[in-house]
């Protein structure tokens, strides 16, 4: 008898704890597991610390102030360039922030996956990164002498992402021109939770896409949790673009003191049933 | 062509300029101007040139910009992974946004005022310190001011050369600030101490506006030079080929 990965939302937000590090998948606002984080949007877990190349996960876990420390190398909503409530809590002073070169970040989840306690990259060298992170060491090279940044080992409790599809077991495809770092992700946590827009048999994942597709193996997940709309607003081609709509008032709130309530009134505190009714209204109407 | 070049095809002409000589690596340009200039050098004067879509396609003739789904000739896959892998081969070179940038050719996007508690965050270093020490990197900025060109940035995003050169060879060995383009002209770091220096005004710009305009002391070269002017074919390709829907003259005035 395989195992069968498969759980809801809640049953992987019962998985984690306060304080935990957490790694979450996609990169800006493309492909985000966004019905994992609001399950843990919608649940008392707090002191967070969140590694991300960050867009709306971030800025949602910064609303809530479920996040105490974000480790990243940007937060953006791509299309619109800067997050509003990453913003405010970096200038009210309400998360703390390691900030990193994109390849830096890479490098220290690379560090994690091969279990070593860093990897020597060029990147910050000469840059605020080191000014910046105080605990950042340098390392010389015993061949030549060449002095690197040490960029030290980001290791994860549990890595979040989402799919286009996975099977039961917990094999990951990325049908899109680009899987970010989800499989580094998930090679650098200790659990992994997946969830995807549809859990198929495994012979349909190659029925119709290449095997190169495949780009996380159920070695390194623990869970896959089939999430339709899972992505919604963040893009999750080919089954979904952005809802730019959305976004935007995402965006908008901010500006208004009592915004965030009511978007998460309207957007996150709800059954997923629900929400995905309303996202899909939402993308139809932008068709 | 009889009419006057616009200032946006004066800036994407000179944006194509700093990619001249790059022969076969990869142009990864960000914004409208920059992308027009990288496809424009590759169809005229660098044909070795490498570009993308923006995404992860490298492609082997350019998309007119706006055309999200026009059919694309695909040459290889670049997804940010082997984009990676190209930055830190050496293979590449960078147009980056400033929104600060100093003398020294230092850049900053990531935050203004203190790091520890900004006045206002910003996107964060993004790629910028891994990619000058590691490839030619030039920036673009469509709006010339001293909020811009200060003499210090707030936080040290792209490295310039005095602090490339303060932390030793391996952050120095392959770093180079080209070009910063403006409204206004082109700059570059061709001085004894690598100072910013003005390389061209673009045409009707005069010295007294870029002085007023930049928060620190140019280098002037004598005579000054003025910004090449777009050929008859470079507005052809931009106009027929490149950006049929006008998008270059929304990213910058005038």
């Amino acid at each position: 008898m395989t195992a069968d990965k498969r759980l809801t939302e809640d049953d992987v937000v019962a998985e984690l704890r306060d304080g935990m590090t957490i790694g979450i998948g996609g990169w800006g606002s493309r492909r985000k597991p966004m019905s994992i984080v609001r399950a843990i949007l919608r649940s008392p877990l707090r002191d967070l610390t969140i590694v991300s190349y960050g867009g709306p996960d971030v800025g949602m876990l910064c609303a809530t102030g479920q996040a105490a420390r974000i480790v990243y190398g940007f937060v953006s909503l791509d299309s619109i360039p800067l997050e509003p409530y990453f913003r405010a809590a970096r200038q009210d002073g309400t998360v703390a922030a390691m900030e990193l070169d994109e390849g830096m970040l890479q490098w220290g989840l690379r560090a994690a996956a091969m279990r070593v306690s860093f990897l020597p990259c060029r990147a910050g060298l000469g840059s605020a990164i080191m000014d910046n992170n105080p605990d950042l060491r340098t390392v010389v090279s015993p061949y030549d002498g060449q002095e690197l940044v040490a960029m030290p080992a980001l290791a994860l409790d549990v890595a979040l992402l989402h799919a286009n599809r996975a099977d039961r077991r917990g094999n990951a495809q990325y049908l899109g021109p680009d899987w970010y770092f989800d499989d580094l992700f998930a090679m650098a946590a200790q659990r992994t939770f997946v969830s995807c827009e549809q859990v198929v048999d495994t012979a349909d994942l190659t029925a119709t896409a290449s095997e190169q597709t495949i780009k996380v193996s159920r070695l390194f997940t623990d869970g896959v949790v089939e999430a339709p709309y899972g992505a919604h607003f963040t893009h999750c081609v080919p089954d979904y673009p952005r809802d730019e709509a959305v976004q935007r008032d995402y965006a908008a709130s901010a500006k208004d003191p009592d915004g965030w309530a009511a978007f998460r009134a309207r957007w996150v505190d709800l059954p997923e049933p629900d929400y995905r009714r309303l996202a899909a209204a939402s993308l139809d109407g932008a068709r | 062509m009889s009419d006057t070049p616009t200032l946006a095809e004066v800036c994407v002409v000179a944006c194509a300029e700093a990619f001249r000589g790059d022969g076969e690596i990869l142009a990864s340009p960000i914004g409208v101007i920059p992308t027009l200039g990288a496809r424009l050098a590759a169809l005229t004067f660098e044909p070795d040139l490498v570009y993308t879509d923006g995404d992860a396609w490298q492609l082997a003739a350019p998309i007119p910009l706006g055309d999200d789904d026009a059919p694309k000739l695909v040459e290889a896959w670049l997804p940010f992974g082997k984009m990676f892998d190209i930055v830190w081969s050496g293979r590449r070179h960078v147009m980056m946004g400033a929104t600060q940038v100093d003398q020294h050719g230092n850049q900053n996007i990531a935050c203004i005022g203190p790091w520890a508690r900004p006045k206002a965050q910003l996107l964060g270093v993004r790629g910028a310190p891994g990619n000058t020490v590691n490839d030619p990197t030039s920036y673009w900025v469509p709006s010339h001011s001293p909020r811009v060109f200060v003499p210090a940035v707030d936080c040290v995003s792209g490295v310039g050369y005095d602090r490339a050169a303060a932390a030793g060879p391996t952050a120095s060995e392959f770093h180079a600030v080209r070009h910063v383009i403006s409204n206004l002209g082109v700059f570059d770091f061709e001085t004894p101490d690598h100072r910013m220096r003005i390389r061209s005004l673009h045409p009707g710009v005069t010295l007294d506006a870029v002085r007023d305009a930049t928060g620190f002391e140019l280098a002037v070269p004598d005579p000054l030079p003025t910004t090449r002017a777009p050929t008859d074919e470079d507005r052809r390709l931009l106009r027929d080929v490149l950006d049929p829907h006008d998008q270059r003259d929304a990213e910058v005035a005038g």
